[in-house]
């Protein structure tokens, strides 16, 4: 199966005007492939360059220079480097998501219609999208008194649930993944593993960032390591979920990680990563 | 409804000067001259080469600061104003390449009749204060070539329920009404003759928070709902964040960056927009 993504040599500096032109380096020359299905997991220390690879490909973030060639599901290659604005919108609403970690909602619009409106944004038919909706309410676990209300008043863990779930509603083909587990208690979180989990079996292909390596563990084939904007470490989750994680749940030290003989090379500061074949 | 890949708008060099003029008033003025006086001539240069198109369904969103000439552009568009220069393309206009500002009053009458719902900031510009609710919308129907009374009756109780003004206040005087229920009959008025363009500056300016809310949640509905494209004009950034889709930033006369609207909250390319979004912060 040939690869949905492809991000080549991929760097995003920003120049704040207000500060005297100041450059701030977000990421540099990162690369890798990401095969149909594929669950890519993104680690690294904060501030490392994690949400800016995954604004980069969402084109929240405009990339200073590199590549990012997706493959649609018409079979068509584009940059989304440099597509077209309209480019971006028509496969933000048709084949790209992307969760980020807070819910930004118009206020006074019901869960329910959160979600609902996300599939007439479709094209689908108001009765059909609000059913629709109500189903993926009960699969998030969503407490059913809270469909009819307002999102802006849900509790951190339930806000999440909906932003994770209004862009999951669309079956996104490719899924970017901002910590979509970081305010959620145990068993919401297994939740969201077990949806996730069936969003890969149906196909999606994902990239996430977890704080929660044990998370990151069940979920993904394949992690890359960034640091301080550049690939530093690329293996395989096992690894992550076992050797490297002294206390599961607790913040990811990158500096920590070694990748095992054989499962990895350290490519730190190489600034080009090939795609690593082999997955779990 | 998403939008569909048909430009139902298409804006080229659109430029207003407000006096004479000289050959050297587009140059002299702008975000690098901070100024959109003309030095040499003293002529405002309200709005300088502005181009974009506009696709069915799409909201594109203008930002700017007081006085960078984001009304002028879409007074131009809906004729209140006459451009300097510059073409404007309706794809429902004629072949769809016959320029609108180039035409007589009659052709100018009927693109704003058929073509154009304009919503005003001030409600009291786009509704008559003492024609009732379901008068102003039917005011807008005949307009538009509907005669039909009973029809007119019937489609003004929908617009009005749809822009949720209760049906019991269709025969009551607008001049009585609140500030967000006034807009709202502007809204239902600016629908009536289900235009392909809805043109709104500064909607939901001046209402207070709440009625502000449903007033955008309205405009989406719309969006979605009827699939018109729509220019929404706002110096709130919040506004744009909720309704548009891609937003261009106006500065002096001229749009100096337009983008998808969270990469220019997020990661704004221009010095003015660094500090635009930085001050909302
Ligand atoms: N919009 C922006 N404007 C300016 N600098 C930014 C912007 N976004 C990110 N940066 C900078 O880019 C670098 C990488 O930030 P990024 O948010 O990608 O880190 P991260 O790996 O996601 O960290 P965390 O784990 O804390 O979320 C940081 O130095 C950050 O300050
Ligand atoms: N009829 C007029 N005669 C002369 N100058 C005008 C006229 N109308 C507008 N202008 C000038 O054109 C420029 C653009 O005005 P415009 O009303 O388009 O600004 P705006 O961006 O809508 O501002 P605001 O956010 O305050 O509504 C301003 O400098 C204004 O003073
Ligand atoms: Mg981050
Ligand atoms: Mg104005
Ligand atoms: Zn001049």
């Amino acid at each position: 199966m040939g690869n949905v993504l492809s991000v080549r040599q991929l760097s995003k500096h920003f120049i704040l005007h207000i500060l005297g032109g100041k450059v701030i380096a977000g990421c540099e020359e990162i690369g890798f492939d990401l095969k149909q299905g594929e669950f890519l997991g993104l680690t690294g220390p904060s501030g490392a360059g994690k949400s800016t690879v995954l604004k980069c490909i969402y084109r929240t973030y405009l990339p200073t220079s590199g590549q990012m060639l997706y493959t649609g599901k018409d079979g068509r290659q584009i940059d989304l480097a440099c597509a077209p604005e309209r480019e971006m919108i028509r496969l933000r609403r048709r084949e790209i998501g992307y969760v980020s970690q807070f819910l930004k909602v118009m206020p006074r619009v019901p869960a329910v219609d959160v979600l609902a409106g996300e599939l007439r944004q479709k094209g689908w038919e108001m009765e059909r999208a609000r059913q629709r909706a109500r189903e993926f309410l009960k699969i998030m676990d969503i407490n059913q008194a809270l469909w009819d209300a307002y999102p802006s008043t849900f509790s951190g863990g339930e806000q999440q649930r909906i932003n994770l779930a209004r862009t999951l509603i669309t079956e996104p083909r490719l899924l970017l993944l901002d910590e979509p587990t970081a305010s959620l208690d145990i068993v919401t979180r297994q939740i969201v593993i077990r949806v996730l989990k069936d969003s890969k079996a149906a196909g999606a292909t994902m990239i996430g960032v977890f704080h929660d390596l044990d998370v990151m563990g069940r979920l993904v084939d394949r992690v890359f390591g960034i640091e301080a904007g550049r690939s530093s470490t690329q293996c395989s989750p096992p690894q992550v979920a076992t050797d490297l994680t002294p206390v599961p749940g607790h913040y990811y030290d990158s500096a920590s990680v070694e990748c095992g003989a054989g499962a990895s090379t350290d490519r730190r500061g190489s600034g080009r990563i090939a795609s690593r074949e082999d997955t779990l | 409804m998403a939008a569909t890949g048909e430009a139902v708008l298409d804006v080229r060099g659109l430029t207003r000067l407000y006096g004479a003029g000289c050959p050297d008033c587009l140059v002299l003025t702008g975000p690098d001259a901070g100024t959109n006086i003309c030095p040499q001539c003293h002529a405002i240069v309200a709005c300088n080469n502005i181009s974009f198109d506009l696709e069915q369904g799409e909201i594109l969103g203008i930002v700017g600061e007081s006085g960078s000439g984001k009304s002028t552009l879409l007074r131009c568009i809906c004729f209140d104003e006459e451009a300097t220069a510059g073409e404007c393309y309706f794809a429902a206009f004629g072949t769809g390449r016959d320029d609108a500002f180039s035409q007589t009053g009659q052709a100018r009458r009927y693109i704003r009749n058929h073509l154009l719902g304009i919503v005003y900031q001030n409600p009291l510009m786009g509704i008559k204060p003492h024609f009732t609710a379901g008068g102003n919308v039917a005011e807008k129907l005949l307009t538009a070539d509907v005669y039909n009374v009973s029809l007119i009756r019937q489609r003004a109780a929908t617009l009005l329920q749809r822009t949720e003004v209760p049906l019991a206040r269709m025969d009551d005087f607008p001049a009585n009404f609140s500030g967000g229920m006034q807009q709202r009959v502007q809204i239902a008025k600016a629908l009536a003759n289900n235009p392909p363009v809805l043109l709104l500056d500064e909607v939901s300016t001046g209402l207070d928070v709440s009625v502000q809310a449903r007033v955008l949640d309205l405009i989406k509905e719309i969006q979605r709902d009827l699939g018109i494209a729509m220019i929404v004009v706002s110096h709130d950034l919040g506004v744009i964040r909720l309704l548009a889709d891609r937003t261009g930033v106006m500065q002096h006369g001229q749009v100096i960056e337009f983008g998808l609207t969270d990469q220019i909250l997020e990661d704004p390319q221009h010095r003015y927009t660094q500090l635009l979004v930085h001050s909302m912060l």
